[in-house]
């Protein structure tokens, strides 16, 4: 195996010291909010694992078309891992929502349309293991996984949309207040500093993630070419 | 100069008209989405406790997810069969492109999600006295059926070549297609309530974008999916 790049060295402690300040940040600086209390503070890791987990998505996608194009398969890794490590932080963001909405709606799920997509999103990510793991020749895993994930980043922001246009429980922090969205708060200068600086630690460890997890991917495909060269 | 191949829609015609011949034949594919619909819809009756009431409220709901399964069960036989009898190497060398075969195949799977809602429509309006003969709503079953056609016939594809197969087609096929149930129901409940148009429109209009995209994008595909 290859040694691990100086610079992947330095993104590891990069990424680790940005989460622990931002754990700080939303820990002790940020103040508490007034309607809400303590467990607001969930909201800055909250985002924070659903914006890198929606990036991933996106970036799933684009890999498959680029896969599709052109045939390399390092594009098929890149989509795995973008995928993979994007379900784990979408896994992060519904639980963490959990925790948040059962002080404050009382329940721990609802099917408010926002967390209905992120149902459904995660079970698109399920999907497409299952996919892949049915299929032994690797060029045919690479296309239809490419194929299923453009199929599932269109779909899952069309589910949005349509959540979008409905009536949602769900707080809209950011973007237009609808009346009927309860729970929205605007931030203060502090909050807004946690908040983003939260949104940087987090797409710094997302890239940090998806680096080792193409290495690994390199890996995983030489071990199969050895077991295939020793079945011959 | 006379063309050699086909063109696109006569290859297409051709392949909806051998699927069809072939179903007429046997019946085998639509008796057993005939057959399960009803069981579920039973099974409804007997899950749900459907007051006079409930059952305004979830009509909409219960006749898309026996849609969505029977249709699940259509998608899957339809491909299994192609497979089995080696027709999807026949079809795969015929001088036609490619696309020919999607249209074709789901236009066929549409056929049949379609004679078998025509046939559920009245037996639920009877078993559960509602008035389902709507010109709007069967409208809303169309294009729903249209788009869950359309990327089912692509997913049955796949699911087709992998070691699970027909397990696989519902895991795949539900979440992407979301959408199309979700704005299905809530249209077809709104028409049975009464509800304005507008409030209609904007499920309607997710329906159609739906399907215009996943149309082209299952069009655009398919290659990539079907190639040895």
């Amino acid at each position: 195996m290859q040694p691990k790049p100086i610079a992947l060295k330095i993104l590891d402690v990069v990424s680790i010291i940005s989460i622990a300040a931002a754990t700080y940040l939303a820990l002790f600086f940020a103040p508490t909010e007034a309607v809400m209390g303590q467990v607001q503070r969930v909201f800055y890791f909250h985002i924070g694992t659903a914006w890198v987990a929606m990036l991933g998505f996106i970036l799933a996608a684009v890999a498959g078309i680029a896969y599709l194009v052109t045939k390399n398969m390092l594009w098929d890794r890149f989509e795995v891992a973008a995928v993979e490590v994007s379900a784990m932080f979408f896994f992060i963001t519904i639980a963490l929502g959990s925790i948040w909405a059962r002080p404050a709606w009382n329940t721990w799920w609802t099917w408010d349309p926002r967390l209905t997509t992120a149902a459904v999103t995660e079970l698109i990510y399920i999907a497409y293991f299952m996919l892949r793991q049915g299929i032994e020749d690797p060029e045919k895993r690479a296309r239809f996984g490419a194929v299923y994930s453009l199929l599932g980043g269109l779909s899952a922001p069309i589910t949005f949309m349509v959540i979008r246009l409905f009536r949602t429980i769900h707080p809209v922090v950011i973007g237009s207040q609808s009346a009927a969205a309860q729970g929205g708060f605007s931030m203060t200068t502090n909050m807004r500093t946690t908040f983003f600086f939260a949104l940087f630690a987090f797409t710094v460890l997302f890239i940090d993630l998806i680096w080792h997890r193409i290495r690994l991917g390199g890996l995983e495909e030489k071990v199969e070419q050895l077991k295939l060269e020793a079945s011959i | 100069m006379k063309k050699t191949s086909p063109s696109l829609l006569k290859a297409t015609l051709a392949i909806v008209q051998k699927d069809l011949a072939a179903e007429f034949r046997s019946f085998e594919l639509i008796s057993a989405m005939l057959v399960f619909s009803l069981l579920v819809i039973i099974i409804f009756n007997f899950a749900l406790e459907l007051d006079i009431k409930t059952r305004q409220s979830v009509t909409a709901g219960v006749l898309w997810t026996t849609f969505a399964f029977a249709g699940t069960l259509g998608l899957n036989r339809s491909m299994a069969v192609e497979k089995d009898r080696g027709c999807m190497d026949g079809l795969l060398l015929a001088p036609v492109d490619r696309s020919a075969i999607y249209f074709g195949k789901a236009i066929s799977n549409l056929a049949f999600m379609l004679i078998v809602e025509a046939v559920i429509l009245p037996v639920y309006s009877m078993l559960y006295n509602v008035n389902l003969f709507r010109l709007d709503l069967l409208g809303v079953i169309l294009l729903g059926s249209i788009g869950y056609s359309a990327v089912g016939t692509l997913l049955s594809t796949m699911s087709a070549q992998t070691r699970t197969r027909e397990i696989l087609l519902p895991i795949l096929l539900f979440p992407v297609a979301i959408p199309v149930l979700l704005a299905a129901v809530k249209a077809s409940n709104g028409l049975l309530a009464g509800a304005e148009f507008s409030e209609i429109l904007t499920p309607l209009n997710i329906l159609i974008v739906y399907d215009v995209i996943f149309i082209a994008v299952a069009f655009m595909v398919f290659d990539f999916v079907v190639e040895e």
